[in-house]
């Protein structure tokens, strides 16, 4: 589904990406944690196409096609989601028009008829159920007033609607409480499927306690420094990533001065 | 050397002077007369002028415009009534500046409500008609409202008796079918004490045609009463638009204003209340969008002179290409006036890097026990909003245009009249410069 190669990413001209090499496969769920600064976010937006996020070397494949040459919105409906670490505020736009734009722009790229009013409200409704939110928040302008909780809620409504191929989640944990969490980690196993690929951007290990990753990395200086099981997630509770750090300080003044 | 306006339009008075309305009536006469001589005196505003500092009209001195047509309206502006026509609504037609009883409906009015033509009421009822034309009338600010009062051809008038209620708007259609030419409309609402009225004020013209539209609207509301006044400006794309709006208020009344400024190369409007009493109320909402060369330019101004006045203000501007605004929102609190409250906020949108907007709030606060605050922005599109958009799958072009919609209908929410709303809405991106003819405006938010 997704295969990142020796990805070195710079944001006003700061390196932050220092060759990252992820694979992930559909029907698996990764998590990519690591401390403050590590780079996790980044890689999300990179991957959603944000301006600002210069690629200086490597590649990113998906699904077998240079995702980098693809405008977000191409990204967005060729099947890869990202829900936002801070889902943007948008007055005057109702959140069910965006949903369906949204949907019906997808469903045209796909070569299929836009959903009517009535097959896409059923949708939207059944989705709603799902993640607990109120029908009334379908008429809100996008995020506007909403809660931290309501927001992150938002965005996984938005991909439990849109069905995406590749989901990545920047955060999705932080700020929710414990209620939140829950609904949240239970939308996200609802979408859990054998031709779904879910990468999970996470600081705490505590959405992993619901929604159980077959991968594990720990992002440390802009490379992947660790990836094992579910395992290492609490290993990582425990024991803090200052010993991951040290470890991939260690690799990187060692790889210095090598030309990636 | 050429002709400069002022020797022109001396000119034009001279020649037509009998030919305009109440020209036997000595009282009317000596109004126009002296508003010429003031026209004589002030001439077209430069920029040396504070208020006109930054909109340059020196192009209406060297572009002049006949003031008299004798030519009857033809099949073109019956086409153009059937295409603004809105349901619902009396509705008067004015066409090159004079009514047009053919194309105007006035459905029944309630005791004690007279909707016409200003004009036909000189004719008819001289002895009113100076009355009304007294309305609001103290000195002429420039030379363009001198030059209305010169030359005011027509217009219509509103007099409502004391508890009147005109429930259905009231829909004055002013068209522009002939190049080259002047009109200088003229309207008077009067509102007595608990009387209310929706007056909409559209200007509209034909294709590309150059000509001058320079209108003066005089209001003044009796205590208690609610007058709601509308503008829709959709001038040509090159022609000159002026306009006067100024309203008195007595008492407890409540004015609401709203000014939507589409066409025209170069269009301004004075829009402005005093309160005369207590507990005023006046609501100003404001929305220019402009492309191409386009210069709007709004002036408005509340005067708070007596206490307890509530004043809320909001203009937005959308402008691309090389287009140009200008918002100078005063704000006077009298020494009088405590325990006023007002607002004031403008708000703009620029789309390219050559459109400009000078906005200015200009404050003058005499009175101590007062809430006074302002606030103007100018920006771009939101890059995150953008982004966030498109990574939904929305591209760049509708993602782009669904903000700018989004920024603008804003200005729609006190829009009460289900069928004005509508139009409005209906007609808004069609305005803007994306292309947004697939929005489905009936999903936006309107609470």
């Amino acid at each position: 589904m997704l295969e990142i190669r020796n990805l070195h990413v710079t944001v006003d001209d700061k390196p932050i990406l220092r060759g990252l090499d992820l694979a992930v496969k559909a029907g698996e769920v990764h998590a990519i944690m690591g401390p403050n600064g590590s780079g996790k976010s980044t890689l999300a937006h990179v991957l959603a196409g944000r301006e600002g996020y210069v690629v200086t070397a490597g590649e990113i494949l998906y699904r077998g096609r240079n995702l980098l040459e693809l405008a977000p919105e191409e990204r967005a409906r060729e099947g890869v989601f990202l829900a936002f670490q801070y889902p943007v505020e948008i007055p005057g736009v109702a959140n069910i028009y965006l949903l369906k734009a949204a949907v019906n722009a997808a469903r045209k790229h796909r070569g299929e008829p836009e959903l009517d009013a009535m097959d896409f409200l059923a949708l939207v409704k059944a989705k709603l159920r799902l993640m607990e939110m109120d029908e009334s928040l379908l008429y809100r302008a996008v995020n506007e007033g909403f809660s931290g909780g309501e927001k992150k809620r938002n965005e996984i409504l938005q991909m439990a609607v849109l069905e995406p191929r590749l989901a990545i989640l920047d955060e999705t944990d932080s700020g929710l409480d414990i209620d939140a969490l829950q609904v949240v980690a239970a939308g996200v196993n609802a979408m859990r499927s054998p031709e779904r690929a879910m990468i999970l951007v996470t600081h705490y290990q505590r959405l992993l306690d619901h929604v159980r990753p077959d991968r594990v990395h720990v992002l440390a200086h802009g490379r992947i420094a660790l990836s094992g099981g579910p395992e290492l997630a609490l290993e990582l509770e425990q024991r803090g990533y200052g010993w991951v750090e040290a470890k991939a300080a260690k690799a990187a003044e060692g790889a210095a001065g090598v030309p990636s | 050397m050429t002709t400069g306006a002022r020797e022109h339009y001396l000119g034009q008075f001279a020649a037509h002077r009998a030919q305009l309305p109440g020209a036997s009536l000595p009282g009317l006469q000596r109004g126009r007369d002296a508003a010429i001589e003031r026209f004589a005196e002030l001439g077209l505003p430069t920029t040396r002028h504070e208020d006109w500092k930054y909109t340059n009209v020196s192009a209406l001195e060297r572009r002049l415009f006949a003031t008299f047509t004798d030519v009857a309206p033809d099949g073109a502006a019956e086409r153009e009534v059937a295409r603004h026509a809105l349901d619902g609504m009396h509705r008067l037609v004015f066409v090159d500046g004079r009514h047009v009883p053919g194309l105007s409906r006035i459905a029944s009015l309630p005791p004690g409500a007279r909707v016409g033509s200003l004009a036909q009421l000189v004719a008819t009822q001289s002895d009113i008609a100076e009355v009304l034309l007294a309305v609001e009338s103290e000195p002429d600010a420039n030379g363009f409202a001198a030059l209305n009062t010169a030359f005011w051809s027509d217009g219509a008038y509103i007099d409502l008796a004391p508890g009147v209620v005109v429930d259905e708007p009231i829909h004055l259609l002013f068209l522009a079918t002939r190049a080259d030419l002047a009109s200088f409309p003229r309207n008077v609402v009067r509102a007595a004490t608990g009387s209310a009225a929706t007056v909409v004020e559209q200007y509209a013209g034909v294709d590309d045609a150059v000509y001058l539209t320079n209108a003066v609207t005089r209001i003044t509301a009796g205590e208690g009463a609610r007058i709601a006044h509308t503008k829709l400006q959709q001038e040509s794309g090159r022609s000159f638009h002026v306009a006067d709006i100024r309203a008195a208020q007595a008492a407890d009344s409540r004015l609401v204003s709203q000014s939507f400024a589409f066409g025209g190369q170069l269009a301004r409007n004075d829009i402005a209340t005093r309160f005369d009493a207590e507990g005023c109320d006046a609501k100003l909402v404001g929305l220019y969008v402009g492309s191409g060369r386009q210069h709007h330019d709004h002036h408005t101004c509340i005067d708070h002179a007596r206490p307890r006045g509530t004043s809320r203000e909001l203009y937005k501007g959308v402008l691309d290409d090389a287009s140009r605004a200008v918002f100078n929102g005063r704000v006077i609190v009298r020494p009088d006036a405590q325990r006023t409250d007002a607002q004031q906020s403008n708000r703009n949108l620029l789309l390219s890097d050559s459109a400009e907007v000078d906005t200015k709030p200009q404050l003058e606060i005499w009175a101590d026990d007062v809430k006074c605050a302002h606030g103007a922005t100018v920006g771009q599109l939101d890059a995150d909003q953008l982004h966030y958009l498109r990574a939904r799958g929305l591209d760049a072009a509708t993602a782009r245009g669904l903000l700018i919609h989004a920024f603008a209908a804003d200005v729609l929410r006190d829009i009460t009249h289900p069928g004005l709303h509508a139009r409005l809405a209906t007609l808004l991106p069609g305005q803007l410069p994306e292309d947004m003819g697939k929005l489905r405006c009936e999903l936006l938010p309107t609470s």
